[in-house]
């Protein structure tokens, strides 16, 4: 019974560290229709910068604002020169290929300048330790990175449901070209996304490496993660990178707690089973065909 | 630049000029290449040959018929593992025959199943969910066989596998000599384009074509658009499985690596690169793609960033890969 509360916990841990990344992806396809195969590679990236921040300030908190800054500001730069001359449904093969590029120069460039080892990172002391719950004793980080994925998502989930940006950046998933038609400046609206996108990749990366700890290959590992959760939940729905986070986070932790060799299998097969019974995901938008 | 352009053109013109004289002479050239290499070289063309099929196998589903497979490692993977499990030497494997007259249709045999029962899930859905679902069937196979070690030996493969033979009894020859198996993938490759290329111009290469198209106008003219997809879907798995085949006979070796989603990545990169819906493009794409790394790694260890930059560069400029640039060149001029 310990041994599964500690499992359980740490599914939702694993999930809500996908759910930061999914919300990222699903988002940037959702709103701009691109598939970003690079989105691993910020996720790393934003891991690595907070690391040299940890290094250089001894201070946890500063990587937490400045890695997904730094990457954002990347990410506004992929988007204005490379992503926006290929937009549409129909240019789906051509961004594969270009964030496909832009994911293997990230991935080796930063094997060059870190080094191809394992890097791990100390949590902050202010939330290092273990605290009783529930009978056992759990590691404080993991619990308060469960409590900030949950407001992290409340506060995501309050922005496009509740606000006016909100209401323009769902629009845009319906119809961007209309939106456009409006007088909106969609452009500067898939930027900001795109930008959005790639911080909540950064500091999933920031808020992971204490977690999953630092290596290259690392980004495609966590990419392949996150590509099953947006598929299994379903495309373009903030709802659907939540639970379908749980969902492979708990299919993660069980497999590689009970089967630990078949666990990818085991998340693998349960993304088919999802997309045999609804094949737009658990919560995917009607008709958001790519 | 002005001056690239329109030396670029003469050529092109000259290319077309005299088709048939350059074809035979590239073929003169193929024949007697392994005569006039380094034997490294040789082993890397035979590299490259079998990706040219596996390149192609993709063609007929993403080119022709639209589907978007990102998990065709799946197939290399499966002729890899199957030819190896059949006629390894090691303790793993069933030590039988090596003989292409059986081995042949046997590994054929074997993905097209494969492949008729995950096209009848992976189908069922379309576009980007296509191909999430063919990679997640891919990344399932390669998970397998890193764990099914009794089988497939874990995550160091299966070595020790046979080069290939053909032939009765004293009449057998085998194709053990670099040489010979360079001759042997230049003659599947062949075979591969002719027998791919009658199938895409037939009656079902063109309803293919026409779902790649608009698929709900193919319905609505009464085409089962399932089962033709389920054909290309088959047929390409098979010739990916041939060229499984042979990538372990020749390496002897079967690996998961074969089944990683990387690999998949890397043949639909080949098919951009190259040119999607030519079957010529994917060959070149094949080429440019294994030998882009070798070319510059030894001038730099940042081989991999080049190469990504390479990629980038191809959507950039050369959205419809290598013989787009080159069709494109040539319709400027004429017109």
């Amino acid at each position: 019974m310990e041994n599964f509360i500690i499992q359980f916990l740490n599914g939702l841990v694993s999930g809500m560290l996908l759910f930061i990344m999914a919300a990222g992806l699903s988002l940037i396809f959702g709103q701009m229709n691109v598939i970003n195969l690079s989105h691993g590679a910020f996720y790393l990236l934003g891991g690595y910068v907070g690391l040299a921040m940890v290094r250089q300030f001894d201070n946890f908190w500063l990587a937490l604002l400045i890695a997904p800054i730094f990457v954002a500001l990347l990410g506004l730069l992929v988007e204005r020169f490379l992503l926006r001359r290929m937009y549409g449904s129909q240019r789906h093969l051509e961004q594969v290929l270009l964030t496909f590029g832009l994911a293997l120069v990230a991935s080796d460039l930063v094997q060059w300048y870190w080094g191809a080892y394992v890097v791990s990172v100390p949590p902050p002391p202010l939330l290092a330790g273990q605290v009783p719950i529930f009978g056992i004793q759990f590691p404080i980080y993991r619990l308060s990175l469960l409590v900030f994925g949950l407001l992290l998502a409340g506060a995501l989930w309050l922005l496009l449901a509740r606000t006016r940006l909100g209401a323009i950046v769902r629009a845009g998933v319906s119809d961007a070209e209309l939106v456009g038609g409006l007088g909106i400046n969609i452009q500067l609206v898939f930027a900001g996304v795109f930008a959005v996108g790639t911080a909540l990749a950064a500091l999933a990366g920031v808020v992971g490496a204490p977690i999953r700890t630092l290596y290259p290959g690392l980004d495609f590992e966590i990419l392949i993660l996150t590509l099953v959760v947006v598929v299994v939940g379903g495309l373009g729905t903030l709802k659907g990178a939540f639970w379908g986070a749980m969902l492979i986070g708990m299919a993660d932790t069980f497999g590689k707690a009970l089967v630990p060799q078949f666990s990818l299998f085991l998340i693998f097969a349960v993304m088919a089973i999802v997309l045999l019974i609804r094949p737009s995901g658990l919560f995917g938008l009607e008709g958001l065909e790519a | 630049m002005i001056s690239l352009v329109a030396r670029f053109n003469r050529l092109h013109t000259i290319v077309n000029q005299y088709r048939p004289w350059l074809l035979g002479a590239l073929l003169i050239l193929a024949l007697i290449y392994p005569f006039v290499v380094r034997s490294y070289y040789l082993s890397l063309s035979i590299e490259v040959l079998i990706y040219a099929i596996f390149a192609m196998s993709l063609d007929l589903l993403l080119g022709y018929t639209g589907l978007p497979s990102f998990g065709h490692a799946a197939f290399l993977g499966l002729g890899a593992y199957f030819i190896a499990y059949l006629t390894s030497s090691n303790d793993l494997a069933l030590n039988l025959t090596d003989n292409l007259l059986i081995s042949l249709p046997a590994v054929i045999l074997f993905v097209a199943l494969i492949a008729l029962l995950i096209g009848f899930f992976a189908l069922r859905t379309s576009g980007i969910y296509f191909l999430m679902i063919t990679l997640a069937f891919a990344q399932m196979l390669n998970s397998i066989s890193i764990s099914w070690s009794s089988v497939t030996g874990g995550s160091d493969g299966i070595t020790g596998v046979a080069p290939p033979a053909i032939g009765l009894g004293p009449l057998s020859y085998s194709f053990s000599s670099r040489e010979s198996f360079y001759y042997l993938a230049l003659a599947f490759v062949f075979l591969s384009y002719w027998l791919l290329r009658q199938i895409v111009n037939s009656p079902l290469g063109w309803t293919l074509q026409g779902i790649r198209e608009n698929e709900k106008r193919m319905k609505a003219l009464g085409y089962n658009t399932f089962w033709f997809k389920m054909a290309a879907f088959v047929i390409g798995g098979a010739f990916a499985g041939l060229a499984g085949m042979l990538l372990v006979q020749f390496f002897r070796h079967a690996s998961p690596e074969n089944l990683h989603w990387s690999t998949s990545g890397q043949v639909m990169v080949m098919l951009i690169v190259g040119g999607t819906g030519t079957l010529v493009g994917p060959i070149l794409g094949a080429g440019l793609v294994r030998l882009f790394p070798l070319l510059v790694s030894s001038y730099t260890d940042r081989w991999e960033s080049l190469q990504g930059l390479l990629f980038i560069a191809f959507v950039l400029f050369a959205p419809q890969g290598i013989l787009g640039l080159l069709r494109q060149r040539g319709e400027d001029e004429s017109g």
